[in-house]
């Protein structure tokens, strides 16, 4: 250690019960902070949704570690349909205070999930401009999942698209889909 | 859409711990694509500022506030609109003898929640953002203040300590950009 004076490290603590709260106008002045230093770094829509996602995806891991601890008591989920219930129900009510309103399964795929929310908190102040037609900054809700369903083991992809309000739409690895067969019964 | 009955717009709060994560992901972005702690403090000055000048017109309209009659009468909105978005309440102190210098003290702070900072970045100045949001908020009101951190609890001092420095009153509150 360079310093001399002691800090107190995070371990030192007792774990945030999370119930503290900030104002959401806040967090949304942020945000929109956040949409525009990323849009200045890129050109295009898909671009835009993929440095949001990379946004989402620091919080989702951060976020993984902590309800793990907090509310699963260390335990973590292995089998797929109670990793997205975990998702849906858990984590989304950590973050923004309710559940996610649905959980599909594609009928057509049996990679394909889809997790739908009739009104995203990130998008409430967030009108988008015509020439963007397709860009939904809830690729940063979408980072979020994948960054927690990575850091578990179960590589996906996560889009967020205008559908529904806006949907989430989760594609698995293969490698996921045939573990999970294996474990089918157990 | 809003249901009556329902938590009123007045208090939609969210969990905090998202909003102390996003700015994680914000402040470790911006030291990715930066590299140099310096430019890092400048770029959260200056969105802080971009969120003092908007923020300033929510804080007036849910506070109908009226116009303050000197720094101190500032300090106690600055030190409310704390408690109003953050949840915290920074405890104001240190005035100079002139009463145009004062420093809030932080004992709790969302923002650093799970922060810790490492060796390398120790000029880094986490909370930045915080002095541009003054700044602006307080731009928008005619007053030019600056505001610095002098301590800071993440590189090991006792408390968190932001001085805000009253500058010049400002005249005419011409829009950026059309002078």
């Amino acid at each position: 250690m360079s310093s001399l004076k002691l800090k107190t490290t995070i371990l030192d603590r007792s774990i945030s019960k999370g119930k503290n709260e900030v104002s959401l106008n806040g967090f949304a002045l942020l945000f929109s902070e956040i949409v525009q230093y990323c849009q200045n770094r890129v050109s295009t829509v898909p671009e835009l949704q993929a440095k949001l996602s990379e946004f989402g995806q620091q919080v989702g891991i951060r976020m993984l570690d902590l309800l793990i601890v907090r509310e699963k008591n260390g335990k973590r989920e292995i089998k797929l349909l109670q990793i997205l219930i975990f998702i849906k129900s858990t984590v989304w009510k950590s973050l923004f205070g309710k559940e996610a309103d649905k959980l599909e399964h594609a009928n057509d795929d049996d990679h394909t999930y889809y997790l739908i929310e009739k009104e995203s908190l990130v998008n409430r102040f967030i009108s988008v401009p015509k020439d963007k037609g397709n860009l939904n900054c809830a690729a940063f809700s979408a980072g979020i999942i994948e960054g927690i369903l990575n850091t578990s083991n179960f590589p996906a992809k996560v889009t967020a698209h205008w559908h529904k309000g806006t949907t989430y739409m989760i594609k698995f690895d293969e490698s996921v889909i045939v573990r999970d067969k294996q474990l089918e019964g157990r | 859409m809003a249901r009556p009955g329902a938590r009123v717009a007045d208090s939609k709060k969210i969990n905090s711990e998202l909003f102390t994560l996003t700015y994680g992901a914000l402040v470790s972005q911006l030291l990715k694509d930066y590299e140099n702690a310096e430019d890092v403090n400048r770029q959260l000055d200056r969105m802080g500022y971009n969120i003092g000048v908007r923020i300033i017109e929510d804080f007036l309209a849910r506070t109908s506030t009226a116009r303050c009659t000197d720094m101190r009468d500032t300090a106690e909105k600055i030190q409310s609109a704390f408690k109003m978005y953050l949840g915290v309440n920074p405890t104001v102190t240190s005035w100079s003898p002139a009463s145009d210098e004062f420093s809030l003290l932080f004992d709790q702070n969302p923002m650093t929640e799970f922060v810790e900072l490492p060796d390398s970045c120790l000029s880094l100045k986490y909370c930045n953002l915080f002095c541009g949001i003054i700044r602006g908020a307080c731009e928008m009101v005619q007053l030019e203040v600056t505001s610095w951190f002098v301590q800071d609890s993440l590189k090991g001092d006792p408390t968190t300590e932001l001085r805000v420095k009253f500058v010049k009153k400002l005249e005419d509150a011409m829009p950026a950009g059309e002078d």
